[in-house]
């Protein structure tokens, strides 16, 4: 079932943090930690199932995307940022890291996004010589 | 050196201290239409573009890729680009095409054809466009605060104060990177402590920042920046990819993200390869969109003087604008570099973006002194708050901002400056000293701080970055020590990021703290009566300055005593002697008792018959009752008047010399300044009419023009003359007895 907008104020749409903890549980009384302040990733999806619907079909791509590197680690995050900046990684370090990002994540959108830049880089000379 | 004195004046004016250039094309110095742009086109070949713009496929570069794979909406394509660019263009201003019609069209747009649609447009139906293409209904405002000495209860106190005063999102910057992390931490606490909701960004090196998004002191980021060709953006050290893929990563952290671009960038960087910046800022913005970025802060952002150069470029800067929100993006619209030193063109390029109004009319309108604002900007800064506050209740504009008293801009920033106090004090990081609290609750700018120990600040600011310590951290600090409130939103803020609302396109929270977005706000404009309506409420909080004043307020300091020196005899009698009457204004001497100059009647009448007397001649003095004007008051008296000549004197002060036989209208000499009358003036004004009632034909008295008083005094005028008005009864005039004796 498709979830109403603002996700906040549908009770349909139990909304847990990335701890795993209800939203409504994570108050000022009790002790919190980062992980109750932090977004999961069938959240995202369903962001992401909301602009699909609205006609926002690039943001929803971007935020499926972003459900799947909810389980990547921010330094990884950090770093495939940076391999993705020009000339910095060669076609197979791209193509590894596609490949660990669908293998070790489940993050298949992200794969396919970096293979796709792979192989224009490749065309238009951004890739670090092997 | 110039020959004419004018022209020297006009050499010397704001305007002139700007660069004025002649387009250049091959430079990418040209606003728009440049030889080099291409014309537009599309080609498909089994669902995958073939041809773009006229480039075929083996001759794309990155970004045309990236355009092609991701940017353009290929269902929706055939179909724009067969639409001539002018019915699109007449769309944009047709009241009854909906604005989802035309978003579906623009999203079947290439880069040429965007550009090419602008092209049918003039300033003023861009503007139309843009009122009905914003995709949030509501529009808002962000504000920039930083100060040069990155002071934390300043930054703190600033927030706070931009807060309350309506701002919906407020970013901050640095001048030593480092700084980053503790002054995200200022700006988190102040603008919570303001108004629970207020987005918050830290605009440093991406990596850093999405670290500081990541310990949970942001919630949104608009650094990303992107440009119109693969050299320019390959020299920003980025590509397409991988700034789609940062935007994914902030996402992730539930940080809402936004796209920079703008005119003239790619010129700035010598790789504009000949086309306009507006066919350049299309390419931009399919790249944006096609990243699955939901907005951009566009309009020629720090560039803006290189367009303002040139013939056009400021409408190609609101085209810009307008092309973002065709595309359904979130505009943040410019208006924060400083784009002009002239007021009066700086003003007048603010009202592109203002009066239709955008999702971020100032994508940075400094909060701070121009001197503190770290972005190298402040366009217009917290000097000028009021006078955007008064355009919006002059025009009935919604700017999204809040006029604030001084009190409550006070309290704010004391109660931001001891929270974020309290979070140094929590957290172990220098302490924030009482003077430096007192010292930012009035700052004007960081000038007025105390100094502090920057070097510690730094190390603070290191291993808070480097640490565990985050946003969890700040909500403790702040619950323990007084400050639940300012606790509880930035624990609210959490929850916020938990569920993601706003990380749909341009929200924003309302001051309920409920989200605001294109999604349960769309812009729905439609023609007079529709789309964004500023309601009842919001009309009064616009109007109800803190200057304003009751009306009555103005009269109150006219109105004394009666004169107990000013008696009425009788009916006033035609003389037959040489006299001057003083025909004064129904309320002379009674409902009101001094001039707009503050004069007191009784001395404007003794300096009046003190000149009278100098000459020789006798007064009578009557009082007008049929009538406040100043020409018929002079009127009635030269009819009573032995010699013909009378002073007609209203009660505000203005005064006539008439003579009998001239037009009720006509007159000897006429004084309309009356805030510039002196009782010395009143003394020549009584020798004058005198030597006329001689037959004499003295010099006109000079009265000395100020041409601000009708400005200064209109609303005052105005009061003090109806209130005469209210006196004005059908009756003849009656004489009355002055208990003066000359001098």
């Amino acid at each position: 079932m498709m979830n109403s907008y603002p996700l906040k104020d549908d009770p349909e749409a139990h909304l847990r943090a990335a701890s795993g903890r209800p939203l409504e549980d994570v108050t000022l009384d009790g002790p919190f930690e980062i992980g109750d302040l932090t977004i999961r990733a069938d959240t995202l999806q369903a962001q992401a199932e909301v602009a699909r619907r609205e006609g926002y079909s690039q943001l929803a791509e971007n935020l499926s995307r972003a459900a799947e590197l909810t389980r990547v680690p921010d330094a990884l995050l950090l770093r495939i940022y940076t391999l993705l900046r020009p000339k910095r990684a060669s076609y197979t370090e791209l193509g590894d890291l596609a490949d660990r990002l669908e293998q070790e994540y489940q993050a298949a959108d992200n794969a396919r996004f970096i293979r796709e830049a792979a192989k224009i880089y490749r065309a238009r000379g951004l890739l670090r010589p092997e | 050196m110039h020959e004419s004195k004018r022209f020297a004046v006009l050499a010397d004016r704001p305007v002139n201290r700007e660069t004025y250039v002649e387009p250049w094309p091959e430079a990418g110095l040209i606003a728009a239409g440049s030889p080099a742009d291409p014309r537009p086109s599309l080609r498909m070949v089994g669902g995958e573009v073939v041809e773009m713009d006229g480039r075929p496929r083996a001759g794309f570069d990155a970004i045309d890729w990236f355009i092609a794979t991701h940017g353009l909406d290929l269902q929706a394509a055939e179909e724009a680009m067969a639409t001539p660019s002018q019915d699109i263009a007449r769309m944009l201003v047709d009241i009854h095409v909906p604005r989802r019609r035309i978003l579906r069209l623009a999203g079947g747009c290439t880069p040429a054809k965007l550009a090419d649609i602008a092209a049918h447009l003039n300033t003023l139906e861009m503007m139309m466009g843009l009122m009905k293409m914003r995709i949030r209904r509501t529009p808002a405002n962000q504000a920039h605060v930083t100060n040069w000495r990155e002071h934390p209860a300043l930054l703190a106190a600033d927030a706070a104060e931009a807060a309350i005063r309506g701002f919906a999102e407020v970013e901050t910057t640095v001048r030593v990177a480092r700084a980053a992390p503790l002054n995200a931490l200022a700006i988190l606490v102040g603008t919570q402590t303001g108004r629970g909701g207020v987005l918050t960004q830290c605009a440093v090196e991406e990596a850093l920042g999405l670290k500081i998004a990541m310990k949970g002191l942001t919630s949104y980021a608009e650094t990303l920046s992107v440009y119109g060709t693969e050299r320019a953006f390959i020299d920003g050290d980025d590509t397409p990819w991988s700034k789609a893929f940062l935007s994914s990563a902030y996402a992730s952290r539930g940080v809402k993200i936004r796209f920079t671009s703008g005119s003239g960038s790619e010129a700035l960087m010598g790789h504009a390869e000949g086309c306009s910046m507006l066919y350049l800022e299309a390419r931009c913005l399919l790249v944006t969109r096609g990243a699955g970025s939901q907005g951009v802060q566009n309009g020629a952002i720090s560039c803006i003087a290189l367009p303002e150069a040139l013939p056009g470029g400021v409408r190609t800067v609101l085209a810009e604008n307008l092309l973002a929100s065709m595309l359904g993006l979130e505009v943040a619209s410019g208006n924060d570099a400083l784009a002009s030193h002239s007021d009066i063109r700086k003003t007048a390029k603010l009202m592109l973006q203002l009066v239709p109004g955008t999702d971020f009319i100032f994508s940075g309108y400094s909060a701070v002194p121009k001197k503190d604002n770290m972005f190298g900007g402040g366009n217009f800064d917290s000097d000028d708050l009021d006078d955007i506050a008064v355009i919006q209740r002059d025009m009935g504009v919604d700017a999204g901002l809040r006029p604030v008293t001084e009190a409550q801009a006070l309290a704010a920033r004391r109660r931001a400056a001891e929270a974020v106090r309290a979070v140094y004090d929590g957290l172990g990081f220098p302490p924030i000293r009482p003077e430096e609290i007192e010292a930012a609750v009035t700052a004007h700018s960081s000038e007025d701080m105390p100094e502090r120990d920057m070097v510690a600040d730094l190390k603070a600011a290191d291993s808070f970055l480097e640490g565990e310590t985050n946003v969890v951290d700040v909500v403790s600090a702040l619950n323990g020590a007084g400050f639940e409130d300012v606790a509880e939103n930035i624990l609210e803020m959490g929850r916020q990021r938990v569920a993601g609302d706003y990380l749909q396109p341009a929200a924003i929270f309302d001051r309920d703290f409920k989200v605001l977005s294109a999604i349960n706000d769309p812009n729905d404009y439609l023609g007079p009566g529709t789309g964004y309506q500023m309601t009842t409420e919001r009309v009064a909080e616009v109007s109800a300055l803190p200057q304003v004043k009751s009306p009555q307020e103005f009269v109150q300091a006219h109105v004394g005593e009666p004169l107990s020196s000013l008696l009425e005899l009788g009916p006033a009698r035609p003389g037959s002697q040489p006299e001057v009457v003083v025909a004064v204004g129904p309320a002379f001497g009674t409902d009101l008792t001094r001039t707009i100059g503050g004069l007191d009647h009784g001395d404007v009448l003794a300096a009046i018959l003190t000149g009278i007397a100098a000459e020789g001649l006798v007064a009578r003095i009557a009082k007008v009752y049929r009538s406040s004007d100043c020409a018929y008051i002079g009127y009635a008296g030269s009819q009573l008047s032995g010699s013909g000549v009378a002073i007609g004197l209203q009660s505000r002060g203005t005064a006539v010399i008439h003579r009998r036989g001239l037009a009720p209208l006509n007159n000897l000499e006429l004084f309309p300044q009356s805030p510039s009358l002196t009782l010395a003036l009143y003394v020549a004004i009584g020798r004058n009419a005198a030597r006329y009632a001689k037959g004499g034909s003295p010099k006109p008295v000079a009265v000395p023009v100020d041409n601000t008083a009708r400005l200064r005094l209109i609303v005052k005028t105005a009061l003090l003359h109806r209130r005469e008005t209210d006196q004005v009864r059908d009756r003849p005039p009656v004489e009355l007895k002055f208990d003066w004796e000359p001098e």
